[in-house]
């Protein structure tokens, strides 16, 4: 019967731990109107907060080791918290800088950019950077191969590492820092390529639609129908088995395919998009004062819609990008992806997957796969924020 | 209410035919295959011999018309063909107890449709909750760590949720085993606990969807006037939400369930293979990988169904629950 005491016990502290925090608020405040008003449930959430964070902070100072043993929680809670903050406190003193320095514009939107965005500006420019210059930051090449296979990530030789590969090496020997490294070039600039790819031709079938109308658009507006019916892992899936075997008999590469593939199935997204905003644009008087010109269709939709639709489509630019890479790093991570010798995250991720089990006596040695994996988490996360920020501005949501 | 019966029909004749269309993607795609079945199936070092009776038992040797219909009526009386890796070991080793696609699939879709069910038992609840309540105190510090957290769950890849999910709840704290090792048979406790990991990585992501959803539906309605009238009542906002809001939003909520129930569909192949969970997901790409055409085309054409099912479930609840929507301009 004790559990049930427990549990009576723990249902009184809910009801009356709220209400005696809230009385006292009204009482030290001198009944300040945020106290007296403030609902049973919203105290509660206060106090349930106030107790997460209690337990958070005592949990964060427990020793990082008992016995001798590691206590890998703790070690690893640390590792989530320390990078929280510092990614935090990082996106704050970018968005001081960005207030300080630049040209009025720049500075105009830092002052209304929220830490979120901050913090997704930040990412995005430091993949870019890495992306672009991924031959020369990377200490190692990404296919080359060292006689020692599996060292620990952490650099310590007393625990197994290599001051020489601080990530250590995997499976083959190769250096995982570096990987990572090239994975940056290899997978964020495939699935950009392959975003701008499906915006050049979803974009401009969804534009010809629009201005042409008629049989053109019942064509091609029932084709992305029927190809939006599949879902579109599944669709790339089934396509892909048929380009593995293509590419085994031209002799092309899979990735290649890969490319094609994935950006014929998001071309049908971007398509809807386009012509839905392309059809609101093409009834303008400016348009019809185009055509009476005799301006050609090239001009019509790269100079009179194009710049009219440009917010929707970056917005959409933004997720689309989210949309591939994930599709690209699942598929890889499938193993149907991103083939190697080429870096790549979701592959890494696969590789190095069975390193978690060792969490517990060994926390090091887990990092490998997670910080694929939190590569890929880390950047679409940052454009889903940027992209959210974006949409809220533009949409002048208040409430 | 004839016309609704005729409209309901309407959109089941309409989803039939997209599934119909589909299904001659599905075959054409499966056709552009480059060479000839036979050969997939027996491998390079086939006799000339074996790979004429494969032709012949395939039906290889008639025109893709003939081929199309023929596999549409097979998969209609509930034939999906056999299996390349069957074929091969059977044309290699001998014995003819081929196991149909059919048997293959079978007891994988009831186990996927199980992980989905457990999914969905877990995520409604949560995700409309959290939607009221994020909507109730939008604004606060309560709806962005909501909105952050949610956010951040729906733009990470699953396979990454699900590592980390193994990582805290079965290497650091052995609650849940790591690999979903179910059959059939299994009583139901022991098959709950080897489920909970990929059903809850599944809620994570799914939640995120739903609960930004019910926000924003919650959060448009807020605008209404008859929203503004019951405040202006007085009633407390939990009542104006529960009592006003909730029942005019219940109708796109429902479509958000339905939706999302279809983007389970294509979440569960990674998860499941990330768990090593014996779903219909870890069959199709297992079969992608060694180039199973039949079992891929099964799989496919499945799960394409499932997919126009539940968005046409959602279309007709939408239309059920607003009458507006009954009578289009």
């Amino acid at each position: 019967m004790s559990w049930l005491m427990h549990l009576i016990l723990i249902l009184i502290a809910t009801a009356v731990v709220p209400w005696m925090f809230r009385f006292a608020g009204q009482k030290f405040t001198g009944n300040k109107p945020f106290f007296r008003d403030m609902p049973f449930a919203v105290a509660f959430g206060y106090v349930a907060g106030l107790l997460v964070l209690i337990a958070a902070v005592s949990y964060y100072f427990r020793p990082l080791e008992v016995n001798g043993v590691p206590s890998a929680g703790v070690i690893f809670f640390r590792w989530a918290v320390q990078g929280f903050i510092g990614f935090a406190i990082v996106a704050y003193l970018f968005r001081l800088f960005g207030r300080a320095v630049g040209t009025a514009g720049t500075r105009k939107l830092f002052r209304a950019m929220p830490l979120t965005a901050a913090f997704g500006v930040l990412v995005i420019l430091l993949y870019a950077i890495v992306s672009i210059f991924a031959g020369s930051i990377a200490p190692y090449g990404q296919e080359e191969i060292f006689a020692n296979a599996n060292i620990v990530p952490g650099g310590n030789p007393m625990m197994g590492g290599d001051p020489n590969f601080p990530l250590g090496t995997d499976q083959i020997g190769r250096d995982i820092y570096s990987r990572l490294i090239y994975g940056a070039q290899n997978t964020v600039g495939i699935a950009f390529a392959t975003t701008c790819l499906a915006f050049f031709v979803g974009g401009s079938l969804g534009f010809l639609a629009a201005i042409v109308g008629g049989w053109l658009d019942q064509i091609l507006s029932r084709t992305v129908d029927v190809l939006m019916a599949i879902p579109a892992l599944i669709f790339a899936l089934l396509l892909m088995t048929i380009a593995s075997v293509w590419s085994n008999q031209l002799g092309v590469d899979r990735t290649i395919f890969m490319v094609l593939i994935i950006a014929m199935i998001d071309s049908t997204r971007v398509y809807r998009l386009s012509r839905a905003v392309g059809q609101n644009i093409v009834v303008m008087d400016y348009i019809e004062a185009a055509k009476l010109r005799g301006e050609g269709m090239g001009y019509l939709i790269f100079k009179e819609i194009l710049p009219n639709a440009m917010a929707p489509l970056l917005a959409e630019f933004g997720l689309r990008f989210c949309f591939v890479f994930l599709t690209i790093a699942s598929l890889s991570f499938l193993g149907v992806g991103i083939q190697p010798p080429l870096a790549d995250w979701g592959t890494m991720v696969k590789d190095l997957s069975q390193f978690i089990n060792f969490a517990a006596f060994a926390p090091n040695v887990a990092t490998a796969p997670l910080l694929a994996a939190g590569a890929i988490a880390l950047l679409t996360v940052a454009v889903n924020f940027v992209v959210d920020w974006m949409l809220h501005k533009s949409s002048g949501l208040k409430d | 209410m004839g016309s609704i019966f005729q409209i309901i029909l309407q959109r089941l004749a309409l989803g039939i035919l997209t599934l119909l269309i589909v299904s001659i993607v599905i075959f054409v795609a499966v056709n552009a295959l480059p060479g000839d079945f036979a050969q997939a199936i027996l491998g390079q070092g086939a006799t000339d011999e074996a790979v004429a009776q494969i032709r012949a038992d395939l039906g290889l040797d008639q025109n893709y018309f003939m081929r199309y219909f023929s596999w549409l009526g097979n998969v209609l009386t509930g034939d999906l063909g056999i299996s390349f890796a069957q074929m091969n070991f059977a044309s290699n080793m001998g014995g003819d107890q081929l196991v149909g696609v059919v048997e293959q699939i079978a007891p994988r879709f009831k186990a996927t449709m199980f992980l989905a069910g457990v999914t969905a038992m877990f995520a409604v609840p949560i995700s409309i909750t959290l939607g009221v309540l994020a909507a109730l105190y939008r604004n606060s510090i309560f709806d962005r760590a909501v909105n952050i957290t949610t956010l951040s769950s729906i733009s990470s890849p699953e396979f990454f949720l699900a590592y980390i999910l193994i990582l805290v709840l079965a290497v650091l704290n052995p609650i849940f085993p790591s690999l979903s090792n179910v059959y059939e048979g299994m009583a139901l406790g022991e098959k709950l606990n080897r489920t909970m990991l990929p059903a809850l990585t599944l809620t994570l992501v799914v939640t995120a969807h739903m609960m930004r959803m019910t926000r924003a539906a919650i959060i448009n309605l807020l605008a209404s006037p008859y929203i503004e009238m019951a405040r202006l009542k007085g009633i407390s906002p939990m009542r104006v939400i529960v009592r006003h809001a909730l029942p005019n939003a219940l109708a796109p909520i429902i479509n958000v369930i339905a939706l999302n129930l279809a983007y389970l569909i294509t979440g569960v192949v990674v998860v499941e293979v990330v768990f090593v969970y014996p779903g219909i997901g870890q069959l199709f790409v297992d079969s992608v990988k060694i180039r199973d055409i039949p079992v891929v085309q099964a799989c496919c054409l499945i799960f394409a169904a499932a997919y126009i099912l539940l968005n046409l479930m959602a279309d007709i609840l939408s239309i059920l629950s607003n009458p507006r929507l009954r009578h289009p301009k």
